[in-house]
């Protein structure tokens, strides 16, 4: 299973992440997200950000996740390399996520940008479990 | 299957049925050989977007559409009040992306000698560019102004002159901002970037009017042949992608809580006049508001640059448009004058002399329809006509259009390449990523010319003058 792919489209990005788990899977989509605009090699770890989310359901809480690593990306001048993540189903069925996200600070010496993710889009945004976890999302560039 | 009938060689009809729940039928406006380049998802986003309550005559595609998300780019589609809907997805992130144009009583001789000088001193003046930060360091206060008053905003803080406000759709303030709709998120993001460029496809350009059509109106609008001008293509940043994202999110459970079946989430939407429906319009004028002074401090930025080199020099506002936004407008439906909320996604809008939302200075010819071209292609500047109230809700076209993805881009163009085969041309270019550079290869857009033709011969716009490229500053 490779962690994601990416799929055609005419103006922006639209990928498909995979994943055992459904952590699995959104960290995967975070890494997809991320690649969009810089080459993952050129980032090293140096700081980690903490992020609490919680949503009514999995593909809820999925936006929430990607649309946050574009809000940290621009706010924090941060790029980032790797993501974990930690799901809670609450007995009020609603999903919790905590993550932990590595990066550094931008470098424009050494971070080569590809693209600008402007937004996550909500267009054909979906999450299918089959043999595995799978995300579909389109990214406004 | 139902298929697509073509009306005439400008006009092709998605029919109702064409997919299920469709309330109105589609209208695509393209020529023979514009219609071979509509990807079959673009088709079925125009499909899409007519099973939404309240939309009325048509869902509208423009030329130069191209597959998007929710609403097709180059989308049009109104909504009756009594009944309507209002969704993101109709507008987009990019909050009133638009473009300004700026006419110098300049000619090209006399600044093409000049020509790598400007670009360098504009690429510098004028932040652009990932992670852009502003000059101008504004207060959360300025920001709460900006989101209100726009451009006004920024004349009363000294960028730009009253005279440029008469000159800007909406008077580049837009009425029914609620700042207690933008987030703090939507703040933090918009704070630092108020007063930059951006990326992508956002641009600054030194243009040449390069042909003239229509001598009569091309007077009114203040163009020559040889006149040198300046377009500003740019929007909301951050401040409009996050305010977007925020209200899709509320309006995704809106739909549920209304009972609202849509296609496609990012088509999300709620009923006008509900609080959800109101809180985004709300938001989503703040947004408009900040790319109003977006552009117009970025304009200001422009003018002292252009008069350090030229003292006497004078940049006036041709006109500034929005082709990313939701309007209260009045339209005729059925003989019966309504208020409509007007979604132009990727669409500008082409107002003839009729409607009094033209300025008075151009109330005898109509509005100047501002459409770019790809960087390298040419831009064109329209006049709007009262047909094109029959014909699209008083919409033309947005651009040139994709083509192609832009990943095929960068497998075949790279940023040297593109930016040698400009330099051939004689266009200089300065950008701060190359890879940006080649997803905006100039074959990657449609033909302009070919996108254009089509607005004319619709009778939506009538073609003013073609401005060719000769400086471009890209993030």
């Amino acid at each position: 299973m490779k962690p994601f792919e990416y799929l055609e489209h005419t103006a922006d990005v639209k990928f498909r992440a995979y994943g055992e788990t459904p952590e699995e899977m959104l960290s995967n989509a975070a890494a997809a997200l991320f690649k969009t605009m810089v080459d993952p090699a050129t980032i090293s770890v140096k700081e980690a950000w903490k992020v609490a989310l919680e949503a009514s359901d999995l593909e809820d809480l999925a936006y929430l996740w990607l649309s946050e690593i574009v809000f940290l990306f621009e706010t924090e001048s941060a790029v980032f390399a790797s993501f974990a993540v930690s799901l809670e189903r609450c007995v009020d069925e609603t999903w919790r996520l905590s993550g932990e996200i590595g990066g550094e600070r931008i470098d424009l010496s050494r971070h080569a940008f590809e693209n600008e993710v402007k937004a996550v889009t909500m267009h054909q945004f979906q999450i299918v479990k089959n043999d595995h976890w799978c995300l579909q999302a389109i990214l406004d560039v | 299957m139902v298929e697509i009938s073509k009306i005439n060689d400008n006009i092709y009809e998605v029919p109702i049925g064409y997919r299920p729940g469709m309330r109105v039928p589609g209208r695509i406006f393209v020529s023979p050989l514009l219609r071979e380049m509509v990807e079959p998802g673009t088709i079925d986003q125009v499909a899409n977007v007519a099973t939404l309550p309240g939309i009325v005559k048509y869902s509208m595609a423009m030329p130069d559409a191209h597959l998007g998300y929710g609403f097709p780019i180059g989308g049009v589609a109104a909504f009756r009040e009594d009944g309507g809907i209002i969704s993101p997805g109709g507008v987009g992130f990019d909050i009133n992306c638009g473009v300004r144009l700026l006419r110098s009583d300049l000619d090209s001789k006399s600044v093409s000698p000049l020509i790598n000088t400007l670009i360098d001193a504009l690429f510098e003046a004028v932040p652009s560019g990932l992670g852009a930060t502003g000059r101008l360091h504004a207060s959360d206060q300025q920001l709460t102004e900006a989101f209100i008053s726009g451009s006004k905003w920024a004349v009363e803080e000294g960028y730009g002159i009253e005279a440029d406000l008469t000159h800007c759709e909406e008077n580049g303030n837009m009425p029914g901002a609620d700042p207690s709709q933008v987030s703090v998120k939507a703040r933090k993001r918009g704070r630092p970037q108020l007063g930059t460029l951006g990326s992508g496809n956002h641009f600054l350009e030194i243009q040449r009017v390069e042909e003239i059509f229509d001598e009569a109106r091309a007077k009114e609008f203040g163009l020559f042949k040889g006149q040198i001008a300046i377009m500003i293509h740019c929007g909301s940043r951050g401040a409009g992608n996050q305010i977007c994202t925020d209200h899709l999110e509320v309006l995704s459970k809106a739909v549920h809580k209304y009972n609202i079946d849509i296609p496609d989430r990012q088509l999300a939407c709620a009923p006008l006049g509900t609080p959800e429906a109101n809180h985004y319009f709300g938001g989503m004028v703040c947004a408009a508001n900040y790319a109003w002074a977006n552009r117009h401090i970025i304009a200001h930025w422009t003018r002292e640059v252009f008069t350090r080199y030229f003292p006497d020099c004078n940049l006036n506002l041709v006109y500034d448009v929005a082709h990313n936004v939701a309007k209260i407008e009045e339209h005729d439906v059925d003989g019966k004058r309504e208020r409509l909320y007007v979604h132009r996604k990727g669409a500008t809008r082409a107002f003839g002399p009729s409607r009094r939302e033209v300025p008075e200075t151009y109330r005898n010819v109509g509005q100047p329809v501002l459409i770019p071209g790809s960087m390298g292609t040419p831009s064109y500047v329209l006049c709007g006509n009262d047909r094109a109230l029959e014909v699209s809700f008083g919409s033309a076209c947005h651009g040139a259009g994709r083509v192609m993805s832009r990943s095929q881009a960068t497998r075949l163009f790279t940023g040297k390449s593109v930016k040698a085969a400009l330099n051939k041309d004689g266009i200089v270019v300065r950008s701060t990523s190359p890879s940006m550079l080649a997803e905006e290869a100039p074959q990657v857009y449609k033909p302009s010319n070919e996108v254009v033709d089509v607005v004319h011969n619709l009778g939506i716009a009538t073609k003013v003058a073609k401005l060719v490229p000769l400086g471009v500053s890209k993030g």
